[in-house]
């Protein structure tokens, strides 16, 4: 098999390459299929990393939501005495609660408004794995105090730039006034542009109408070695049906997939990656049958030659197969720069990973086989006979 | 003497009758056509246009499946032969086509080339010594490593002549072979294609309307309406 191989005159090769300017063309084509795959690809995944890195960087082993609980962003509430009951259990080390809401502030910089998410907790300890909050809790526990994303979206340059200079910003919400005096950072997601952190209290002073005893997330904390699995289905058979309780894992799990079952978010971005393999399919179609087309006599000539159908077949895979490979390569390579450019513009974490680039690449050979599968039917009728 | 003219006979016609299209259309194009043809052999086949002698040089070169009579070629019945034996025919044979039909992205030499990658079992270090070896032998050594757009029309026919005979077929089938050629490109060719034949004991069945190449062959068949119509035997050259 290698052998015949390596005795075999690279057919499909020399074609593509004997004309330069329609070979490269047609890897631009398929390049550009790539980038439309790589950029729906890059933003899905990109949704749902980012409305979860703020789980993520939350310092609890054990989760408990409210039955309601949708996303973080619309948490529901339940009673603050299941967190004092879930202290029964052993293993568990504490039980904090968390406050979530939106919220319209009026962007200091610009005095346009601005949707915001904030998170309130008792400034005792932190309750974000984020060095920047633990630093300055002290900052929160004055009144209407606030700590800022600094890598959220929207114009906050200036403001960010006084902060980071030690003074404080006053912003308006509502008809109260707060200050920003610290920032931290997690990124912009999907569901809000920017995080706000501060104190149980502070947060009770900006929504009056919630009620202390009503906690959107409580944050347990395990003893070492105690395994969340086990403690999980205690707190669940212990705490009765009106919380639900999460490890970790489940609680990140929970929010992606709001994201894509509960939203036509995760369809469009399928939708997406299907057109841009669709658009594969058709530009590469559109190279194997002009191929084709352009070489009908010389096939039939080979076929009075002795030659079968599937060697031409085969010529017409190669080239499929050589044709997804090279036009993988800029492919890959724009993308890498739009994912940066997309980086630098939305704060969205787009990341190129080696399992995603070897999706696109199975696509793309995929794409490239459907096309020459299409095209070899035009081969098989290549006759002979024709030939005198 | 029966078994003598058996072996002697490459190809083998006997009463032998086409048909084109199905049903109402259903032509007949050769009627009842008997041919013996020698070994070493040059034949060439005259006659007006649709008098079907293409249609004969297809069906013996393989290229159409026969349907009724006795076609033998290479001691192989080709009548009712399935299409993977025809391909196996072909691969015997060397063809020269009216237009070169030379692969226009590969080299003269990898397009001779390809007339030897058809066969199994020869090493591509074999396979490139011959493919050279013939186009030395058609005088285009030089020209080994240029494309057939940068060949004269002459240049490029004789590239195909040295991929009809680089894998020493025994039957060359050739079809209007100089129609595209001028006077004198039209003699080389098949000055050449009568010296190689010789060499390698090759026979040839040549469809022409080229009455300045005539005095090659050794035989002059007619055909007109889709029969034989002459069938005269030429003094040996020489």
């Amino acid at each position: 098999m290698f052998q015949e191989l390596q005795r075999r005159t690279p057919l499909g090769w020399l074609q593509l390459t004997h004309e330069k300017g329609r070979f490269l063309v047609a890897l631009a084509g398929i390049a550009f299929a790539d980038v439309l795959m790589f950029m729906q690809l890059g933003f899905q995944s990109a949704l749902f990393d980012s409305n979860t890195r703020l789980h993520r960087s939350m310092q609890a082993d054990i989760f408990l939501i409210s039955p309601q609980a949708r996303n973080l962003a619309n948490m529901s509430s339940f009673t603050r005495r299941r967190l004092f009951q879930a202290m029964d259990i052993p293993g568990v080390k504490s039980a904090d609660a968390m406050y979530v809401n939106f919220l319209d502030w009026k962007n200091p910089q610009t005095g346009k408004k601005a949707t915001v998410l904030v998170a309130g907790f008792q400034p005792n300890k932190s309750a974000f794995d984020l060095p920047e909050v633990t630093s300055q809790l002290s900052k929160i526990k004055l009144p209407d105090t606030v700590l800022f994303d600094r890598a959220g979206r929207g114009d906050y340059a200036e403001m960010i730039s006084t902060v980071d200079t030690g003074k404080s910003v006053s912003a308006e919400i509502d008809r109260r006034t707060v200050k920003v005096s610290g920032l931290f950072k997690v990124g912009a997601s999907f569901i809000a542009d920017t995080t706000l952190m501060t104190s149980d209290q502070n947060f009770l002073r900006l929504f009056p109408r919630r009620d202390a005893g009503s906690v959107s997330l409580g944050l347990l904390q395990l003893q070492p070695n105690t395994d969340p699995v086990l403690i999980a289905n205690q707190l669940r058979s212990y705490l009765g049906n009106d919380v639900r309780v999460l490890t970790k894992e489940e609680f990140i799990t929970f929010e992606r997939e709001y994201w894509q079952t509960n939203t036509a978010i995760g369809f469009i971005f399928s939708l997406g990656v299907g057109m841009g393999f669709l658009v594969g399919v058709i530009i590469v179609y559109q190279v194997l049958s002009t191929d084709v087309n352009a070489h009908m006599k010389e096939y039939a000539t080979f076929k009075a030659m002795g030659y079968r159908n599937s060697y031409l077949l085969s010529v017409v895979f190669e080239e499929a197969i050589i044709l997804a490979v090279l036009g993988f390569l800029p492919g890959v390579t724009v993308s890498f720069g739009l994912y940066a450019m997309t980086r630098n513009a939305t704060n969205l974490p787009v990341i190129m990973t080696v399992s995603r680039a070897i999706q696109v690449q199975v696509m793309t050979i995929i794409m490239c086989m459907i096309s020459g599968a299409i095209a070899t039917r035009k081969v098989q009728s290549a006759d002979p006979a024709d030939m005198f | 003497m029966e078994n003598l003219i058996e072996m002697e006979s490459v190809i083998s016609v006997q009463n032998l009758d086409h048909f084109f299209g199905s049903g109402q259309l259903r032509k007949q194009v050769l009627y009842d056509i008997s041919l013996e043809i020698r070994r070493g052999d040059i034949i060439i086949m005259t006659g007006p246009s649709g008098s079907g002698k293409t249609t004969l040089l297809t069906l013996v070169g393989g290229l159409r499946s026969a349907q009724s009579g006795s076609l033998r070629v290479l001691g192989n019945e080709l009548v009712g032969a399935s299409a993977g034996q025809l391909t196996q025919a072909r691969r015997k044979h060397g063809y020269i086509f009216q237009a070169h039909n030379l692969h226009g992205s590969l080299t003269a030499l990898q397009n001779v080339r390809m007339g030897l990658e058809v066969h199994k079992g020869i090493s591509p270090r074999e396979m490139n010594q011959r493919a050279a070896l013939m186009l030395e032998q058609v005088g285009l050594g030089h020209r080994a490593n240029y494309f057939p757009d940068d060949l004269s029309g002459g240049q490029k026919q004789r590239v195909a002549i040295a991929r009809a005979l680089v894998g020493h077929p025994k039957i060359v089938l050739a079809d209007e072979p100089t129609a595209a050629l001028d006077s004198k490109s039209g003699r080389d060719v098949v000055n050449l294609m009568q010296t190689l034949a010789k060499e390698q004991g090759c026979t040839i069945l040549l469809v022409t309307h080229d009455n300045r190449i005539l005095d090659i062959a050794d035989r002059i068949v007619h055909m007109e309406d889709g029969k034989l119509a002459r069938n005269e035997e030429l003094a040996p050259l020489s």
